[in-house]
């Protein structure tokens, strides 16, 4: 399954022009740009894991995408994103936020079910992938 | 203390009927204090009442005033009780209407009551005899009020952090036939629809328990849809659960069954009242919920010019009783709404500041003194064809509800909700690269289409479709039609 958090991943996957563009966008905005990555893309997760700080002071989108190349040969078998951070004030806080990588396969989740008094579930949502630990979850898992 | 020239002489007081002018409910000379509520009315005298005293009663009516002198006035510091009626302008174009600003001192009013500041405001003097009409345009809360309202439980930017979706209008539907459905029936409409793409479903305003469907039953079922389209798509969706019920202590039934079904929002409709809906909203922040509200019922009051309530106050009381989403037109759909009226309500819901701005409707500065925000929402006979004119129109923080527009779909409901997701997705990338979508809008979508099927069919389905109707509720500084 492909999992379809984010802004554009109803679209086929993004470009490195399209990417570049709206990264671009971002930058056009005040915002500042930040790459994140994850082996555990459960709905839930908040915190995947930061590829550097975001970059405050980088102005143009060339100088960005040295940083998503560097993250994607690093971590080709990750989920990585691209956020757009707005420290406005009433925002303060992520304005943009895409996928630009994925694994090359994707289990998708199981959900199980805890039968409760009146008919209630409680629902429980795991990824089949988040059985392995962390870094042997998906592909070859060769980098941690 | 008090005006010292006519209002403390006994003349003043003595027993028998004044103008309202007389008895100092127009002060054409009053510089409003940054603290007072400042209301703008549209009046229509009756033949023969001139404007300034038609304003004057109209401040009276709605603060101290009763239609004869009374001595017990006397014993009060009545001078700064007044409203006061200080500027009376003629509208534009409608030689019997006149715009009257009236002021009113904070002391009037309780702090956080919604209840209260429309008790006053709109409370016996919209019957009263010498106005053959009046409408309640626009208001301003000052700060020190504003401050005393906790507001939306949720606003917009932590609803975006919770639910994990950025940059783009989010995506809804109304489960359709409204009525009818049994339980099990119902969620299968909210499982497709929200697994073809859609982060949200709604029941729809008339859906509370009835025989068809009792409430639990909707709220199981719909919770099992929510947490498989969850699981198959790996993005946090939700249901609006209706708890709209005829006392509070079912309201509030319902409201724990949802949060202890793990629900991240539930729903009340305007017709439950004001007091309802600031306590719906207490339980909402205490309980991490999204509200949305439905504002069911308010085309009786909000839509003809000379008569009621403008949807923009309506939006501002919204906004300070503290809802998180709420219904505010759509422009190009089939319900009522001018492009400029509609703007001023999103402006009013979503701005940190709203400058004024005559041509969208909006008389005052406002400042809504770091109040949270409230998400729009755009629901009634829109369709993924108009998603560059609502894009444009509406921008990003609105959930756009296509209900027909996503069940309707000829190849079933998820496909429809795949079709507007992807229009809406392809809409914002063009947009971010710098595309005039306005111009170049059906071009985009037809190229999305070509790697969507399912938006293909859309596009075949609905892409002619308008509602091009002249709107009732215009703004008066710039006479527009509603664009296609």
């Amino acid at each position: 399954m492909r999992i379809t958090q984010g802004t554009f991943s109803y679209l086929p996957d993004l470009s490195r022009e399209q990417i570049a563009a709206q990264i671009n966008y971002c930058l056009e905005q005040g915002w500042a740009v930040s790459i994140e990555y994850t082996d555990d893309p459960h709905p839930r997760n908040t915190y995947w894991e930061m590829f550097g700080m975001p970059m405050f002071d980088i102005q143009d989108a060339a100088g960005v995408m040295v940083e998503v190349d560097r993250a994607l040969s690093e971590f080709p078998e990750y989920y990585i994103k691209v956020n757009a951070f707005d420290s406005t004030h009433g925002w303060e806080t992520v304005r943009l936020s895409f996928i630009i990588n994925r694994p090359g396969e994707e289990p998708g989740f199981r959900l199980d079910r805890l039968e409760a008094e009146g008919r209630t579930i409680r629902y429980s949502t795991h990824t089949y992938a988040g059985q392995n630990p962390a870094g042997a979850r998906y592909g070859r898992g060769e980098t941690a | 203390m008090g005006n010292q020239e006519t209002q403390q002489s006994s003349e003043r007081y003595r027993a028998g009927v004044l103008k309202y002018s007389q008895m100092g409910y127009w002060q054409p000379d009053y510089e409003p204090a940054e603290t007072d509520v400042i209301a703008l009315f549209r009046i229509s005298p009756q033949e023969g009442v001139d404007p300034e005293e038609a304003a004057a009663a109209v401040a009276g009516e709605s603060s101290t005033a009763t239609w004869t002198v009374v001595w017990t006035d006397r014993l009060t510091a009545c001078d700064r009780y007044r409203a006061k009626a200080y500027r009376v302008d003629p509208v534009p174009g409608a030689p019997d209407q006149y715009f009257a600003y009236i002021a009113y001192d904070l002391d009037l009013f309780e702090g956080g009551s919604i209840a209260n500041l429309t008790a006053s405001i709109i409370g016996n003097v919209f019957g009263f005899k010498p106005l053959k009409a009046l409408r309640l345009e626009d208001m301003r809360i000052p700060v020190a009020y504003v401050k005393t309202f906790d507001g939306p439980p949720t606003g917009i930017v932590v609803e975006r952090e919770r639910l994990d979706k950025f940059g783009r209008p989010l995506l809804g539907a109304t489960v359709k036939p409204k009525l009818g459905l049994s339980g099990k029936n119902y969620g299968r409409v909210v499982y497709e629809a929200l697994r073809g793409g859609l982060d949200f479903t709604k029941d729809d305003e008339n859906i509370n328990s009835q025989p068809f469907m009792h409430w639990r039953e909707r709220f199981l079922y719909c919770m099992e849809a929510v947490n498989r389209a969850q699981a198959v798509s790996g993005e946090v969706k939700g249901h609006y659960l209706n708890v709209t019920a005829a006392t509070m202590e079912d309201m509030y039934e319902r409201a724990e069954f949802a949060r202890e079904l793990g629900s991240v929002i539930i729903m009340i409709d305007l017709v439950i009242g004001y007091t309802a809906i600031q306590s719906m909203a207490k339980w909402a922040r205490r309980n991490d919920m999204i509200l949305h509200l439905h504002r069911a019922g308010h085309s009786t009051y909000t839509r003809q010019k000379n008569h009621g309530v403008s949807f923009r106050v309506i939006s501002k009381w919204m906004r300070l009783a503290g809802v998180d989403h709420i219904h505010a037109g759509t422009v190009v759909g089939k319900l009522e709404g001018d492009p400029n009226s509609v703007q001023g309500f999103y402006n009013v819901l979503r701005e940190d500041h709203n400058p004024v701005d005559l041509q969208r409707g909006l008389f005052f500065e406002q400042d809504w003194a770091g109040l949270n925000k409230v998400m729009p929402v755009a629901s009634g006979g829109i369709h993924a064809g108009q998603m560059h004119q609502l894009l444009h129109y509406l921008g990003e923080d609105v959930v756009l509800q296509f209900g027909g527009g996503t069940i309707g779909h000829p190849m079933g409901i998820a496909a429809g909700a795949t079709a507007n997701r992807v229009a809406l997705e392809a809409m914002v990338l063009a947009r971010n690269e710098g595309r005039d979508i306005w111009n170049e809008g059906p071009d985009i979508l037809k190229a999305a289409a070509k790697q969507c099927r399912p938006l293909e069919a859309a596009l075949d389905t609905w892409g002619e479709i308008t509602f091009d109707y002249t709107s009732t509720d215009t703004p008066d500084f710039v006479p527009t039609a509603t664009a296609s």
